[in-house]
């Protein structure tokens, strides 16, 4: 007891120092282990005690009658094997309905009330902890915190906790949870030959990882298909992205440039693309080059621009990165106008003087200021093209299908990104959950990897205190 | 004479800057002007090179008395104003209260939130859609605008790097003298950071303003109600239902593009100015 230990108890973190409280608290604490709210009632919190005995009643009251049923098959090994049916009652001599189980609710609901667990479990902690806080003023001859005081310190120093409350619960249901199933799906074999609740699905390891990534299925195997998406994928994100930023950054120091007039005009000629919703530009174009669209009536030809499945389907390639120059150049033009603004005049003034030509001006001056700049924006670009799912998915759909290379089994198309070719494992007639769990696994360690590097190698991730 | 060839030669290249900005513009100009002359055009017998290569010069507003009349786009717009004004609301404040926490105020986890935040934002939306179904059913909220809202904007949060930015630019002394004073956080919030932050406010609302009126994806999972449609989607659909659906209402669907078009145009005009200081401001900084 007393000043020694209360120290050690604050280094520790989490968990652990919750139970040293145990050790050093009064009764009052103890029995706040089993009795939520008992430490903070008894010494005249009464409305923060309140409300942990109901969280405590509330969470008890959800898991016998809800969660404590999908936790326990959670951790049971198997998600579920009754099938929904009929059996024969032998005492009755009549057949039974009998409940199935459905192995898809059961990983859902299981998941959610492991969140509720833990949120449980930390709202326990902080109850233990709040009242071995009473215990220490107490003994120090302090008052307890009365409500008020409380609620002053939530607007004050812990102003963050409820500013970030509500924008968590949103995360927590609509991202972490959907996030955690989607993983678990990885290792089960959840597809169409194994759709609840006509048939339940189960744990399988990582048989799923084994598949993607294992060769013996040849040029037609999973592996094999991957590996060619995954490169066309790179591909697509690089040209997507470099092309926008370059011809973006030429076209707005064309307007840039001294002695051309109306500036405002050329940049709303192009900016006024924005305007239009990008699936009804991608819907447009789309029909535009149709086998049998505008553009070949036009020309008189019968070139399949979006369909070509020769020399690897290079054609739909092509199109593909040049409509999305259409779409994406006005918003690069928009951003790199801001910022060759803002370039100091007297770099130029200063090259001019040394007798520079406007290419070494370029090359040496505004591209490297430009990408000092804009790296962090181009690396977003890059992670949101790998992601690009309308470009791809509106104007080809991921076709054509190209029988050489891209097995039957594995659905995967000749111009699929990562991305769409998940969506087409998940919407399919015959979906695979669990293979498109995995490609989801994998674009996201790419795309974190990437996004992670650039974000805490930017000076504005160091210094974000610079300007304040 | 020096200077004069050199005024010449700048002469010159101006003309091919010109000419370049000028075809370059008629490229991108191009498909508008022929998506705002097809919403126009009196709407012709079906057949592809009718539908798209129009026989006649003759213009009329017949397109867009047809959208309106009989189609469903008017309560589909209904649908999409409601979704987007309360989603754009909710974003915001989200996004202007974890930003400004992550930003102005100093906490023990708020380096491993921001880290967290950023991991979460790279995790592909498609892949959890399913799951986000199921939840929603789970709450009895599929088919319905609420459950559009909620996954608009429930996932707010992540996309606080471009306004924690502009927040880290204020400087600190503006809080302090405030602090000095005996005020509180909730008012230096509201009274010293808001009304410092109206560019990345606009450039947050106009962002999340637009957002439901350009996806289908997720509508389309969430929504099967041909009532309870977005505008998105129902144009989609409009021309990618059926087989026959392109030839049958080309026209129509541009009429109603053109109408999506021209409430985004008005609002990115009346606000052009900050949503370039947003931009410029948070989402570029070396």
């Amino acid at each position: 007891m007393g000043e020694r230990t209360e120290k050690t108890i604050k280094k520790r973190k989490g968990l652990p120092q919750t139970f040293y409280a145990f050790k050093d608290g009064t009764a009052y604490t103890r029995l706040s282990f089993p009795f939520m709210g008992f430490g903070q009632i008894a010494r005249g919190q009464i409305a923060k005690g309140l409300l942990y005995m109901l969280t405590e009643t509330a969470f008890i009251l959800y898991i016998i009658f809800f969660g404590g049923k999908y936790i326990a098959h959670l951790f049971s090994g198997d998600l579920g094997r009754q099938l929904a049916g009929e059996r024969w009652n032998e005492q009755l001599q009549i057949f039974e309905k009998v409940r199935g189980d459905n192995s898809f609710l059961i990983l859902l609901y299981g998941v959610m009330s492991i969140v509720i667990a833990l949120l449980f479990i930390w709202l326990w902690s902080l109850n233990v902890k709040g009242s071995y806080e009473n215990d220490v003023r107490i003994r120090k001859g302090e008052q307890v915190k009365s409500f008020r005081e409380d609620v002053r310190l939530l607007l004050n120093e812990r102003f963050y906790a409820p500013l970030l409350a509500l924008p968590f619960v949103g995360l927590l249901i609509f991202t972490v949870m959907p996030l955690v199933f989607m993983v678990l799906i990885a290792f089960t074999n959840y597809n169409y030959a194994h759709m609840p609740p006509g048939k339940l699905f189960d744990w399988v390891g990582f048989a799923n990882f084994r598949t993607l990534f294992s060769l013996s299925g040849g040029t037609s195997g999973f592996a094999f298909v991957f590996l060619r998406v995954l490169v066309w994928t790179f591909v697509w994100a690089f040209f997507a992205t470099f092309t926008n930023y370059f011809l973006g950054l030429i076209i707005a120091m064309l307007i840039h440039k001294k002695g051309i007039r109306i500036k405002m005009l050329w940049r709303t000629l192009f900016v006024i693309a924005i305007a239009i919703p990008q699936f009804v530009t991608l819907l447009l174009m789309q029909k535009i080059l149709d086998g049998d669209g505008i553009l070949n009536k036009l020309l008189g030809t019968n070139i399949l621009w979006l369909t070509d499945s020769r020399h690897l389907s290079l054609l739909p390639r092509v199109m593909i990165i040049l409509v999305n120059i259409w779409i994406g150049v006005p918003y690069t033009l928009l951003m790199c106008s801001g910022i060759l603004m803002n370039i100091p005049v007297d770099y130029y003034e200063a090259a001019k003087i040394d007798g520079a030509n406007s290419v070494r001006i370029f090359m040496h001056i505004t591209l490297p200021y430009m990408l000092h700049i804009t790296t962090p924006y181009l690396i977003t670009q890059f992670v949101g093209n790998i992601n690009n799912f309308n470009v791809i998915w509106l104007l080809t759909g991921g076709g054509p299908v190209d029988n050489l290379h891209y097995g039957g089994g594995t659905q995967a198309q000749s111009t699929d990104l990562l991305v769409t070719w998940l969506y087409r494992l998940t919407t399919d007639q015959n979906p695979k959950y669990n293979v498109a769990s995995v490609i989801g696994i994998v674009i996201f360690v790419i795309s974190a990897v990437l996004s992670l590097i650039t974000f805490n190698r930017t000076s504005a991730a160091k210094n974000e205190g610079a300007f304040q | 004479m020096k200077k004069s060839s050199a005024k010449f030669r700048r002469g010159v290249s101006n003309t091919l800057v010109y000419a370049l900005l000028a075809t370059l513009g008629v490229l991108w100009v191009l498909p508008i002007v022929y998506l705002i002359y097809t919403a126009f055009r009196v709407t012709p017998t079906t057949g592809i090179i009718n539908t798209l290569v129009p026989d006649n010069l003759r213009l009329g507003i017949g397109n867009f008395s047809r959208l309106f009349q009989e189609t469903m786009f008017p309560k589909w717009l209904g649908n999409t104003i409601i979704v987007s004004v309360s989603s754009c609301v909710l974003t915001t404040l989200f996004i202007l209260m974890v930003s400004y926490a992550l930003s102005r105020l100093r906490f023990k986890l708020r380096k491993p939130i921001m880290n967290v935040l950023l991991v979460l934002g790279m995790f592909p939306g498609f892949m959890s859609m399913i799951a986000v179904y199921f939840i929603l059913k789970a709450m009895g909220l599929t088919n319905s605008l609420l459950a559009l809202v909620m996954v608009y904007s429930g996932s707010a949060a992540l996309s606080y790097y471009i306004c924690k930015g502009f927040f880290d630019t204020i400087p600190k002394a503006m809080e302090e003298a405030a602090i000095l004073d005996g005020a509180s956080q909730p008012i230096i919030f509201a009274k010293i950071i808001l009304p410092l932050a109206k560019p990345i406010i606009v450039y947050t609302v106009l962002t999340s303003f637009i957002a439901p009126w350009c996806d289908f994806i997720f509508v389309n999972t969430i929504i099967s109600d041909r009532e309870k449609y977005t505008v998105s989607l129902g144009l989609y659909k409009m021309i990618n239902a059926e087989k026959n659906s392109f030839n049958d209402n080309f026209t129509t669907f541009c009429a109603g593009a053109f109408v999506v078009g021209a409430i985004i145009v008005t609002l990115f005009m009346s606000m052009q100015r900050y949503y370039v200081e947003g931009v410029t401001s948070g989402a570029v900084k070396g």
